[in-house]
């Protein structure tokens, strides 16, 4: 045990070094403090991407090490920002309520300035009035509280539910995906009281420090995403290390078994359902102040889909396999649909990589799938050179891609 | 040219001037021209009333002329012409006074008038009274078509008297009904009115109810006391239960009853208009962002006479019992109403029966499509286990088939036959492909073909994209599939929706067929239940699982087709249906196609049922129907049909 | 470990790529913010070819201040939190000095904070809510008073509707519009009772229910007219029922305000003549300037494809924004801005369109009847409408107003006279 522990932790040192090194690096060159080679929209995607390699862990987390493809994290992710975003909404619309009617003759009452706010965030929409849900937008703490305790709550209820009922497989993942497309739609629905397909929106203007600009917020979120992600890493690091993260490998290789050995693998399964969908929201929340909009479109299905794609990418039952998939896949997928990539002239056939990326994404899934279940972390086995046992062709498990043999070996 | 032109437009000045007098029809258009070109239909009414009331025989030609949009005005002499294509750009001119041909102009000399279709009703309003007894069948099915939309007055004796003469059964059954609908309407005759709504009663046509309707609309209106016995009352409100309070006093105030209420907005301005000096009504100003500070601000206001008073709750009570506030019928006749409000009680039972049916049709409709969309999945996923993301890009591959098929067939009925067949080898093909490079090497582990699927289906969605653009591509569907089979006025399902049942049972069959009596289903079974124990009695794993899939595929190519024909052809087509079409198999039980109908049947009509519940958002009904699945699966978690004994294995 | 360094490394790599930290005066950079993939690429991808085009011809002509233009052309791929890191990417590190661009309600909102952050210049092209008035944004799409008011009355007037089925797709543009129209229609003496609303998600296209609920509109002998804010391809499904149900233009109108041209080339529109649509533009109005721009797009991009209103939107905006250029001798925004008040530019349709301070075009608003070939013919067009950001017709808007010439205020309360924000809701 203790072995493994060092083996573990000799990552994670690694790991959190290189977190810090590029979060002090970033700082450097961004504009807000440093010399200004990274341009602050770049700043943004950096920082979104620690927030992306966040919530790839915590699905990690469920799928590579507890088995369960939840195609739901995403809609735990987006929950978060919709919590964080209620109140950076509301506190600067206030602001600006505020400051209009502080010139009237007669000064407003409380209802007066709490319509104002709602015309002004519901106007856009139609309505005029504060919806019930909207009624802790006010207090930074509670909304901050609803990060953790809305996606918490709903992957309890849903996980009590399907856990409860032993849905388990791609059932599991079909209902979490259910699950996503039903959140989906009813975000989508304007009477829901959280602006339907427009959703929360200016979320990067921070209430009460509009004089300061947005080089020097980016830099902000990034060190403050940078932080979620090194403590989320250790957490996680922590869970899987101890005798839960053996318990939740157990499940995973064979769920029956760990029953008849007496342990209440529903509570296991919940609570780890339950906590990463805590960590999901809090990556969201995280994430969507630098993106400065949430809405629906955010939390369709294929969101979550893409979300296993990082992970699987990156390499499943390892978490900074997670990481790399999150951040590898995302910035390059900006790169190319950004229209950076250049044209391949193919004589009769320009290939464009707007058009094509998406092709070349999803068959280098297949490819990954097929021929690399390890990701790319499965790269840094073949550095340390640590091999799957010649089995002569039999197969490794049920689950070809869960890496059993090496966490055997630690 | 421009010499034959100039002599053209010499001949037409002097032949115009001549024309004035010995041409009626012309000089009543010439006379009402600034109207006609301007167009409208709120000033054209003399236009047309001039025309048909000119008591000409031609103004029957004017007026048809014009409702076609055939009637031109020449710019060179303002003369109005009826007009007919020639060829290139010159139009044929007929003169409609003398019914002769009269030149032809070119396109640049004239302009068309284009009546809008308001002002084209008015127009067939008009023509009704030269229609009803025309020669032509068509223009007498015009002619009370245009009753139908315009019922008045005016037409029920030329109607009636069109009756005896009517020699078409048909038309003759049209002009009886619409004669009973005026008769009702506009008959001066109390009995007669009674007679033809107690006929009536219980018919589910629109127009029967459209004539109905407007026979109990209601005015609201209020009375110093109890409203006169004389008025044909409808209900007497009660202020408080069937009316607001606000309102009902409102309704006083409009009608200088009472004294007007004042609102809180109306309350801040006039404290602004009244502060003086860092007061208002002897009370602080910053002290007036609480409500009941600003009313004791304004009562004092008001007792120092600089603002109206406000009536209170008192006042206003005592105002509402002096008086009273009814809705009245419009039309005088209590019996009248009496037996409209029973003929219309009679009518919503049948409608409501009716809408029922409907109902029930638009679900199995539903159900149909879901299942057609569902059943190659029941194949590739309920049988074989396969998770498929790529099956909605199957489906949308068999759509853009029948689309390129129709572009080399441009026949609709052959295209359309053709593409069923090829859109199943298509896809066919594409599953045999997709299952020999990716599936066969995944077949232990589930969620990674959900994953290597997934992949396959962003590439193959964004492949179509790239072919075939991103604007949706129109499948048209053969004209007999065009329309609707009307029962009646309320239940009526378009033939494309019929054909999709028919296709999904036929693909039933299909199934049962395939599954139940032949080699492939046979072994297919055998491969699902016990893979090992089949391959030792010589079962070729590899074909048969690679025939299976091809054939969950190819019928998900021909459930594009289908999907394509009755609604759009686009990348994303295959991604609206996906969802579903697994649920529609969890929910029905894996692996028996009984409980993919089922399943069809649960969501369609589920999503029917709370659509009819909460009509004006369609979006909630499918959130509330996914949330029910959810719930349903925790309770059934193997579907509603679950296999039992070794064949449910894991 | 090595693999991270090189990770980090090579995104050290893409970041210097990503900044070129200069930029020279020449050429002028055009940015293009329109989706080139995902739902909206359908409609979006032909004004990005609209402004090519555009820049293509202003470069012929001799570019702008002795400068090439240079279109710089993003892809937001449909997803509106992309907008906005497109939008900083574009004025931050590509140094445009405008941007062209948006379709949606939602990806303008998205950009908004963005432009006004950054003082960027925007020309918002498509038929809008209303509702808004930024400093940095100039709207030559309609608002509602141009587009959904004068279709309103239209069926009030000339078609006499007395009963209206208010559909629309669920999100922003539908919901405000049909707002302002239930109030504009109580405020025409229509009864609560006979304004039919329904909502329906992307995409929708199970429509049979809701045309036999806009026909059973009918029972009380009214007449019905359908007011359509359905977007994108749920028309299609919409027009094939509405046909398959025999519902002729001249029982039940129908009057939509998003489906042009475009959206027609992907249906028969043989069962649809004589149903309506609004705009500012249609390719079938007879201009000489609206000939050589058909010409010229379809020397472009083939003889099959058509024009419609945001590209006219486009061609008027691009056109006012080289004008007011040219007059400021410079490309700064703000100088530019104020060159822009007052601009006139003819528009394709005939008539001129002038820029007024509230950043809204006053243009006509055409009326036109479906044809079998997918065209329309054009049977009611008015003078010049003045855009009005603000509708008159929601109480709490009737106070607005917004005129950024005099007043500097995009939302001004002309109530308590006072300036409610300078930056605009988002």
């Amino acid at each position: 045990m203790q072995s493994a522990f060092q083996k573990r932790g000799a990552s994670t040192v690694i790991f959190l070094t290189l977190l810090v090194a590029f979060t002090l690096l970033v700082t450097v060159l961004s504009e807000g403090m440093g010399i200004g080679v990274i341009s602050t929209s770049f700043v943004k995607t950096l920082g979104k991407t620690l927030c992306l390699a966040l919530v790839a862990i915590s699905m990690d987390l469920v799928w590579g090490y507890a088995g369960i493809l939840s195609l739901g994290h995403f809609a735990f992710f987006g929950l978060g920002g919709y919590m964080i975003g209620m109140w950076l909404m509301y506190e600067r619309t206030r602001e600006i309520v505020v400051s209009s009617l502080a010139d009237a003759p007669i000064p407003p009452t409380a209802q007066e300035v709490s319509d104002a706010i709602a015309n002004q965030i519901f106007g856009v929409v139609g309505s005029a009035d504060f919806p019930l849900i909207w009624v802790f937008a006010d207090s930074l703490l509670a909304q901050l509280m609803l990060v953790v305790l809305v996606p918490g709550v709903l992957a309890g209820v849903f996980g009590w539910l399907a856990f409860r009922s032993r849905v388990a497989g791609v059932y599991l993942s079909i209902l979490t995906q259910a699950m996503t497309l039903a959140l989906s739609l009813y975000l989508f629905q304007n009477d829901n009281g959280l602006r339907g397909n427009n959703g929360l929106s200016g979320l990067q203007n921070l209430p009460g420090l509009a004089e300061v600009s947005q080089a020097l917020v980016s830099v902000w979120f990034l060190w403050g995403a940078a932080l979620a992600l090194g403590l989320g890493y250790l957490l996680a690091v922590w869970v899987v290390s101890g005798k839960f993260g053996s318990v939740l490998r157990g499940i995973r290789d064979d769920e029956a078994r760990v029953r008849f050995l007496g342990y209440p693998v529903e509570t296991y399964k919940l609570v780890l359902f339950t906590g990463t969908a805590c960590m999901a929201g809090i990556a969201g929340a995280l994430y969507y102040p630098q993106a400065g909009i949430i809405n629906p479109a955010e939390m369709a299905p294929i969101a979550s889909i893409y979300l296993a794609v990082w992970v699987a990418i990156g390499g499943r039952g390892r978490l900074y396999g997670a990481v790399i998939g999150a951040a590898f896949v995302s910035l390059v997928s900006s790169w190319f649909t950004g229209g950076q990539a250049p044209n391949v002239p193919l004589g009769v056939y320009t290939i464009k990589w707007v058009d094509w990326w998406l092709v070349v994404l999803g068959l280098s899934f297949v490819l990954v799938t097929l021929f690399a279940p390890k990701g790319i972390g499965g790269l840094f086995d073949l550095l340390e050179r640590r091999t799957a046992p010649d089995r002569h062709g039999a197969d490794l498990g049920p689950d070809q891609g869960a890496l059993r043999e090496k966490e055997a070996s630690e | 040219m421009k010499h034959l032109l100039i002599a053209a437009l010499a001949l037409a000045m002097t032949s115009s001037l001549a024309r004035a007098q010995e041409a009626p029809i012309q000089a009543i258009l010439q006379a009402q021209s600034a109207l006609i070109m301007e167009n409208s239909r709120r000033t054209i009414a003399p236009v047309i009333a001039a025309v048909s009331g000119s008591g000409l025989p031609q103004a029957q030609d004017v007026l048809q002329a014009w409702q076609g949009k055939k009637l031109w005005q020449r710019t060179t002499d303002g003369l109005f012409f009826r007009a007919e294509k020639a060829d290139g750009a010159t139009y044929n001119l007929y003169d409609f006074d003398t019914r002769d041909a009269s030149g032809s102009a070119p396109v640049s000399d004239l302009e068309q008038i284009k009546p809008n279709s308001g002002i084209r009703a008015l127009i067939g309003s008009a023509l009704v009274q030269f229609q009803l007894q025309d020669a032509d069948p068509k223009r007498r099915l015009a002619a009370l078509t245009s009753v139908q939309r315009n019922p008045s007055a005016d037409v029920l004796e030329p109607l009636r008297g069109s009756i005896a003469a009517e020699n078409d059964p048909m038309i003759r059954a049209m002009k009886v009904r619409a004669e009973r609908l005026l008769t009702i309407a506009y008959d001066a005759d109390e009995a007669a009115r009674i007679k033809a709504i107690s006929e009536m009663s219980g018919d589910l046509g629109v127009d029967v109810r459209a004539t109905l309707n407007p026979l109990l609309v209601t005015r609201r209106a209020v009375f110093v006391g109890a409203p006169p016995a004389t008025l044909n009352i409808a209900e007497i409100l009660e202020p408080g239960t069937s009316i607001e309070v606000t309102k009902a006093y409102d309704m006083l105030v409009e009608a200088d009853l009472a004294p007007p209420r004042v609102t809180e907005a109306q309350v801040r301005s006039a404290l602004a208009e009244n502060a003086e000096g860092g007061r208002v009504g002897g009370i602080p100003i910053r002290q007036l962002d609480d409500p009941d500070m600003r009313l004791r601000a304004y009562a004092a206001l008001a007792a120092a006479g600089s603002v109206p008073p406000a009536p209170g709750a008192a006042q206003i009570a005592q105002a509402l019992k002096a008086h009273s506030i009814a809705d009245i019928y419009l039309e005088p006749s209590r019996i009248v109403t009496d037996a409209v409000s029973e003929a219309l009680g009679t009518i919503a039972l049948t409608v409501g029966l009716n809408q029922t049916i409907d109902l029930v049709l638009d679900g199995l409709s539903l159900t149909s499509i879901y299942f057609l969309a569902a059943i190659g999945l029941a194949i590739t996923f309920g049988v074989m286990g396969v998770i498929n993301m790529a099956h909605g890009e199957f489906i949308m591959m068999g759509a853009y088939t029948g689309y390129v098929v129709q572009q080399i067939i441009p026949n609709h009925t052959a295209s359309i036959l053709v593409a069923i067949p090829v859109a199943f080898a298509v896809t066919f093909a594409a599953g045999v492909v997709m299952e020999r490079l990716v599936i066969r090497w995944l077949y232990n582990r589930p969620l990674e073909t959900l994953l290597a699927t997934f992949g396959v289906s962003i590439a193959l969605q964004q492949l179509a994209k790239n072919i075939f653009g991103t604007q949706a591509r129109p499948l048209t569907s053969p004209a007999w599939l065009d329309g609707a089979l009307v029962i009646n006025d309320v239940v009526a399902i378009s033939f494309i929706r019929i054909a999709i049942f028919v296709l999904a049972v036929f693909f039933l069959g299909v199934y049962l067929f395939i599954m139940r009596r032949t080699r492939l289903g046979l072994e297919t079974r055998a491969v699902t239940q016990n893979p090992r124990m089949a391959s030792s009695m010589g079962i070729n794993l590899n074909k048969v699982n690679m025939l299976t899939f091809g054939l969950g595929s190819g019928i998900a190519g021909v459930a594009g087709v289908a999907i394509g024909l009755f609604a759009k052809v686009t990348s994303e087509l295959g991604s609206d249906y996906i969802v579903q079409s697994f649920m529609t198999v969890v929910v029905g039980g894996v692996g028996n196609i009984w409980g993919t109908l089922a399943g069809a049947a649960m969501i369609g009509f589920l999503q029917k049922g709370i659509e009819w519940f909460n009509p004006s958002n369609t979006l909630a009904a499918q959130t509330f129907m996914i949330v029910f699945i959810i719930i349903f699966i925790q309770f059934r978690p193997r579907g509603i049909i679950a296999l039992k004994g070794r064949a449910a294995g894991d | 470990m090595n693999t991270l360094n090189s990770v980090l490394a090579g995104t050290l790599a893409f970041s210097g790529l990503a900044a070129p930290a200069f930029a020279a005066n020449c050429p002028i950079k055009v940015g293009v913010l329109h989706s080139l993939s995902g739902t909206m690429a359908i409609s979006e991808t032909t004004l990005k070819d609209t402004m090519l085009m555009l820049i293509e011809q202003q470069n012929a002509k001799g570019g702008l201040l002795g400068c090439d233009l240079e279109a710089v052309v993003v892809d937001p791929a449909s997803d509106w939190p992309l907008f906005a890191e497109k939008a900083r990417e574009l004025l931050s590190v590509h140094e445009v000095d405008v941007i062209f661009g948006n379709w949606t309600s939602v990806s303008r909102k998205s950009v908004l904070p963005v432009i006004e952050e950054l003082n960027g210049l925007l020309f918002y092209p498509v038929q809008y809510e209303g509702e808004e008035s930024s400093k940095n944004v100039f709207y030559t799409g309609a608002a509602p008073n141009q587009q959904a008011i004068p279709a309103t009355d239209y069926f009030l007037e000339e078609l006499g509707v007395e009963k209206f089925a208010l559909l629309g797709t669920d999100y922003v543009y539908p919901r405000t519009t049909n707002n302002i129209l239930e109030s504009y229609l109580k405020s025409k003496d229509i009864a609560d009772a006979d304004i039919f609303v329904n909502y329906t998600p992307f995409g929708h296209s199970d429509w049979s229910k809701i045309v036999a609920d806009v026909v059973a509109l009918g029972a009380d002998g009214k007449k019905v007219g359908v007011i359509s804010t359905i977007n994108g391809d749920a028309n299609i499904g919409f027009y094939k029922e509405l046909a398959a149900a025999g519902i002729s233009a001249d029982d039940i109108p129908v009057i939509a305000f998003s489906v042009g041209e475009e959206e027609l080339s992907g249906l028969d529109t043989s069962n649809l003549v004589g149903h309506l649509a609004a705009w500012n533009y249609f390719q079938s109005a007879e201009a000489e300037a609206n000939t050589s721009f058909i010409e010229a797009w379809k020397a472009k991009m083939g003889e099959e494809r058509v024009t419609n209103d945001p590209m006219e939107a486009h061609y008027i905006g691009f056109n006012m924004w080289v004008n007011a250029a040219t007059a400021a001798d410079s490309t700064e925004v703000d100088a530019v801005r104020a060159k822009m008040y007052g601009q006139e530019f003819p528009n394709l349709t005939g008539g001129t369109a002038v820029m007024l301070p509230n950043h809204h075009l006053a243009k006509p608003v055409l009326i036109g009847e479906i044809q079998a070939d997918g065209q329309f013919d054009i049977v009611s067009q008015t003078a010049e409408v003045p855009g009005d950001a603000w509708t008159d017709f929601l109480p709490e808007s009737a106070l607005l107003t917004s005129d950024w010439k005099d007043l500097d205020c995009g939302m001004y309360n002309t109530e308590t006279k006072t300036c409610v924000q300078t930056l605009s809701n988002y």
